[in-house]
Parts: structure tokens; sequence; C-alpha cells
């Protein structure tokens, strides 16, 4: 704000608007990109929901609650996504510590393995799971003999979705940890807080929109994984099918409306989730520059 | 700033260790495993998996479409990024925080409805098909659905840069005698570049690895438009465990590369940005 009022009294006038585009540019840009955004992001949307509600809202209720293994496969979904959301919020928070506090060898590296899930497919993600649980895997023998099954079956589930979303909550903390800095809590500490009191009074209310934030996204991410999951699932119907599992199942049956019902429950997620990312930017904003 | 004393701020030791026990148990472990199952297999049987035609072919269509993908990026990201930044139009915060959608909503999702959208009697197919432009079950299908995954990286990554731009150095150009589109080749665009590299890069990254979105759109056309990924589940479900690492460990190989580019190029623009 204060820029642009040095700008006013100090740019001559002819050279003021030097940096405005010709009329022509601006409008030529501003149509192009409501083009873009309306044909690669809000007609797939939309049509999204039309499909979906296509034969009428009894149908589409119906078509979300009336077959057993689409209720199974949501049911699945509410289980694993929460528990690889945990896995990841908790690392999360303990890497953002260390990385965002303090000094030490390895620093660089840590916060480099950090990204590495997002740049592995998701079907390498799943596949190096198969190979160590799988029956022929590493530890599949091991695993048969005392009874425990975890590729094909729930635990999978959750290992494939949390190393897909590994990075987002530990992500989404660390810059907002450095730029609050140490100083409060220094303040708690040099007061005689303990640890965890330093924690939960004073670093975790300080975060706690970073926090939603990640967790948010992270859970996006978990709810709708579908490479990883659906290397590790086997795609049993009724028993490993998570939701984006089932709709790919429903469409390739070519049962579209059932398909499409369930897939705009995620998609409305997904418009939840950007929203809520508003919301919070609005919140943060003032208090924390994030710098990415 | 991180260079507080362990002595003043608790949970050092607890914080890194537990990281890096996590780390290592989810992700550095099972990656190992891939590598080390690769390793069973003798050179001339690891080439035989990695180099048939059909995987060839599956190279190059992964790669081909994300290259064309990211660039197609890079381009639509520019003008979104621009337009964002520097004009004020109806609906702007919605067009903005719509921007993101690609990273929230599920690929699968965003195959299927693809898929619908572009088929001979979709909603974009029924003007497209009878101009004879296919875009359901090929090449170009598969590029519209990376282009879609990827969007978000370039618009994101110019942002930013183009919000601290100053206005001193346009209005230098302007005063010196350079027409606007001068401006933006010699002045905006060079500031720009690191952001649009980095964007590139990730929007690149994630296409080669994209699976869900392209399998409902690509109808699996053998040499065609099978993507490596795909070539990988159909091993696993021939029970072909060790070719299916052995193309697993070539991508693993390429994504390690574009990391560690992506690492220097992120580097090489904070000195440069």
């Amino acid at each position: 704000m204060a820029d642009a009022i040095e700008n006013e009294t100090q740019t001559p006038a002819p050279f003021r608007r030097s940096r405005e585009d010709h009329w022509l540019v601006r409008g030529g840009l501003t149509l192009a990109t409501l083009a873009i955004i309306g044909l690669l992001i809000v007609v797939p949307v939309v049509n999204v929901f039309s499909q979906a509600l296509s034969k009428g809202l009894g149908t589409y209720w119906h078509n979300l609650t009336g077959d057993a293994d689409t209720r199974h496969a949501i049911l699945l979904t509410l289980t694993v996504a929460p528990v690889a959301v945990a896995m990841n919020l908790v690392f999360g928070v303990a890497a953002a510590w260390c990385i965002a506090r303090f000094q030490f060898r390895g620093r660089t590296l840590l916060i480099t393995l950090i990204d590495l899930p997002f740049s592995v497919s998701p079907v390498v993600a799943g596949l190096v799971f198969v190979l160590l649980f799988g029956a022929q895997g590493y530890f599949g023998p091991w695993l048969r003999e005392h009874g425990y099954q975890v590729i094909f079956a729930t635990p999978a589930l959750v290992l494939a979705t949390a190393f897909v979303t590994f990075p987002f909550v530990a992500r989404e903390l660390i810059p907002v940890l450095e730029a609050i800095g140490p100083d409060e809590e220094l303040a708690a500490r040099s007061l005689g807080a303990s640890g965890w009191q330093m924690f939960w009074r004073i670093t975790l209310p300080n975060i706690k929109w970073g926090v939603l934030y990640g967790v948010i996204l992270c859970n996006a991410r978990a709810m709708g994984e579908f490479g990883a999951v659906y290397v590790v699932s086997g795609r049993i119907t009724g028993q490993t099918d998570t939701v984006p599992l089932r709709v790919e199942k429903l469409f390739q049956d070519y049962n579209t409306p059932a398909s499409f019902a369930l897939a705009s429950v995620l998609t409305l997620l997904a418009l939840v989730t950007l929203f809520v990312k508003v919301g919070i930017e609005r919140h943060a904003r003032p208090k924390v520059e994030k710098k990415e | 700033m991180a260079s507080v004393n362990r002595r003043v701020l608790p949970g050092f030791s607890l914080s890194l260790g537990y990281s890096v026990t996590y780390l290592s148990l989810l992700v550095l472990i099972p990656l190992g495993a891939c590598f080390l199952k690769a390793s069973s297999l003798s050179l001339a049987e690891f080439w035989a998996a990695v180099w048939t035609d059909q995987a060839r072919a599956a190279y190059r269509t992964t790669f081909g479409c994300a290259l064309v993908a990211a660039a197609v990026n890079v381009f639509i990201g520019l003008i979104v990024g621009w337009t964002l930044v520097r004009y004020d139009f109806p609906l702007k915060r919605i067009v903005d925080a719509l921007v993101d959608l690609p990273f929230a909503l599920p690929t699968a999702v965003a195959g299927m409805v693809y898929a619908t959208l572009y088929v001979e009697n979709g909603w974009l197919g029924q003007f497209l098909v009878p101009m004879g432009i296919q875009v359901a079950h090929t090449r170009l299908g598969i590029v519209m659905v990376l282009v879609f995954t990827g969007f978000p990286f370039v618009v994101r990554t110019v942002q930013p840069v183009l919000e601290a731009l100053d206005a001193e150095t346009e209005e230098a150009a302007s005063i010196l005698g350079a027409n606007r589109f001068q401006t933006f080749m010699r002045v905006i665009l060079p500031t720009l570049l690191p952001a649009i590299v980095t964007g590139f890069a990730l929007a690149f990254a994630r296409a080669v690895g994209e699976y869900g979105s392209v399998i409902f759109i690509s109808g699996n056309v053998r040499f065609e438009t099978e993507i490596a990924p795909m070539l990988i589940v159909s091993r696993l479900e021939e029970f072909s465990y060790r070719e299916a690492t052995a193309i697993a460990v070539v991508l693993l190989t390429a994504s390690f590369v574009l990391l560690a580019l992506i690492n220097v190029l992120e580097k090489w623009s904070k000195r440069h940005g």
C-alpha cells in the first residue's frame, strides 16, 4: 500500500501507467484465464454433479446408501484415512520442530527426504509394500506363520496411504514454525515451563492454523488416493475397496450414475478442502506471512 | 534462527529421533526393499525386463506425454498467474481458489470425468469428435489429464515472484524507451525464469508417476497409450514381481534425478530470485 502511494507522488505522469497493459491485452488474458479455468476445472466439476444427479435425487441417495459394498467402501475410507493422517500429523509436528528450531548435521538431507514420496509414483509406492509384506515378500512367510494379514487388508491400505501423503503436514508446518521464531518458547522456558507445557500452551496454539490446513490437505489426498491403494488392496469387493477403488469398479461395470454419485462425494470433499484453505489463509495471513 | 541452543529448547533428540525412525520405517526401508529385490536380478535379466518393445513404448508415452503436459502447464500457468496478480475481474477470488482444485480432487475422479466429457456423446466430445479430434483413448487424452493434475504447480510458483516484482524496474524500462512487449521479454521473463523452471519440473515429476487419472482415459492400448506405471500393474497382476520391480527401479531412478534437479533449481532460484 505504502509503495503505491509513493509511486503516485514520485513517478512522472506519462510513466505512472507503465505497469498497465493495453486494454486489449488485459481483456484477452482475462478471457483466456476464465476459459482455461472453465474448461479445465469448472466444466469437469459441474459434469460430476450433473452425471450423479441425472436420475434424480432419490436414485442419487439410493446409489450412495443402498449398496452394501459402497457402504463398506465409505466406512473403510473413513477408517484408513484418519489413521494415516494421524500418523503423518505426529511425524509432521516432530519433523517441523527439529528442522525449524535446531541446526544439525544432515538437516538439509532430512528436508529433501521428506519430499521424497512426492516424486515417487503411487504405483511404485504400492509395489514396495507388496515386496515387503506380500506372500513372496521379505516378511511374507513370517507374517503368514504368525497369522497376520497385511497385504490385501487394511494395514497395507493404511501404510500405502500414509506413504503417499507423508510430506503434507511437515511441509506445511516447517515454514510456519520458522516464521514465528523461538522467542515465545524461549520466554516460556526461562519462566520455568516444562517442555510439554511449552509445547501445549505456546507452540501448538501458535501453529494451529498450519496444523489444521496440513491435516485438511493430507486428509483430502488420503481419502482420494488411488494408485498406491489399487496395488496393495487386491480390490476385493466389500472387503478392501476404498471409495476411489469402488468408484472405478462401478465405472468399469458401466454403472455410471452410481460411480458418479460416489465421485460427487469426493468432489464435494475437494471443494470443502479449498473452502477451508481460503478461510484459513484469511485467518492466518495477517499474523504469519507464509514463505514458500 | 534455527541455531537455538539445544540446552534451552527441549525435545531435539526426541523429535529428530522420532522423525528419522518414522521416515526410515515408512519410506526409506520400503524403497530400499525395491532396490534390493531388483539387485537379485542378473544384469541380463534386468535388461530383459526393462528394455522390451512394450516397455520402451511405455517409457516413450510416459515421458513424452509428461513433457508435453508440463510445457502446456508453463504456457497456461503463466497466463493465469499473470492475470491473477495483475488484473482485477469479477469472481477473481473464486478463480484463484479453484486453481488448487487439482491438488484436492482425487485423480480417479479427474480421470473418470475427463473420459466422460470427451467421448463421442460427452459434453465436449460431441463437438470435438465430429471435427476429427479424438481425446478419449488417445495420447491427447493422457496429456489432457496430466495438464489437469499438474496445473497448480506453475501458477503457484510464478504468482509469488510476480507479486514481489518491484514497480521501479518496469518503470525504468518504460522510461528508457522499452515498449510493453520488450519490458516483458527482457525484464519480467528473466526474473520469472527460475520459478517457471521449478514449476515445470514439479509438474513433469508429478506427471511421470501419475496413474489414477490416466487409466480411465487411456483405454490401455498397448504400444500406444500404455504408460510405465500401468506396465508395473500388469506385471504385478501376472505375479511377475521381479519384472515389475525392475521397471519400478527405472521409474524411481528417473524420479530421484528429477528430485535432485528440482533441489538444485530451487537453490539457484533463491540465489537469483
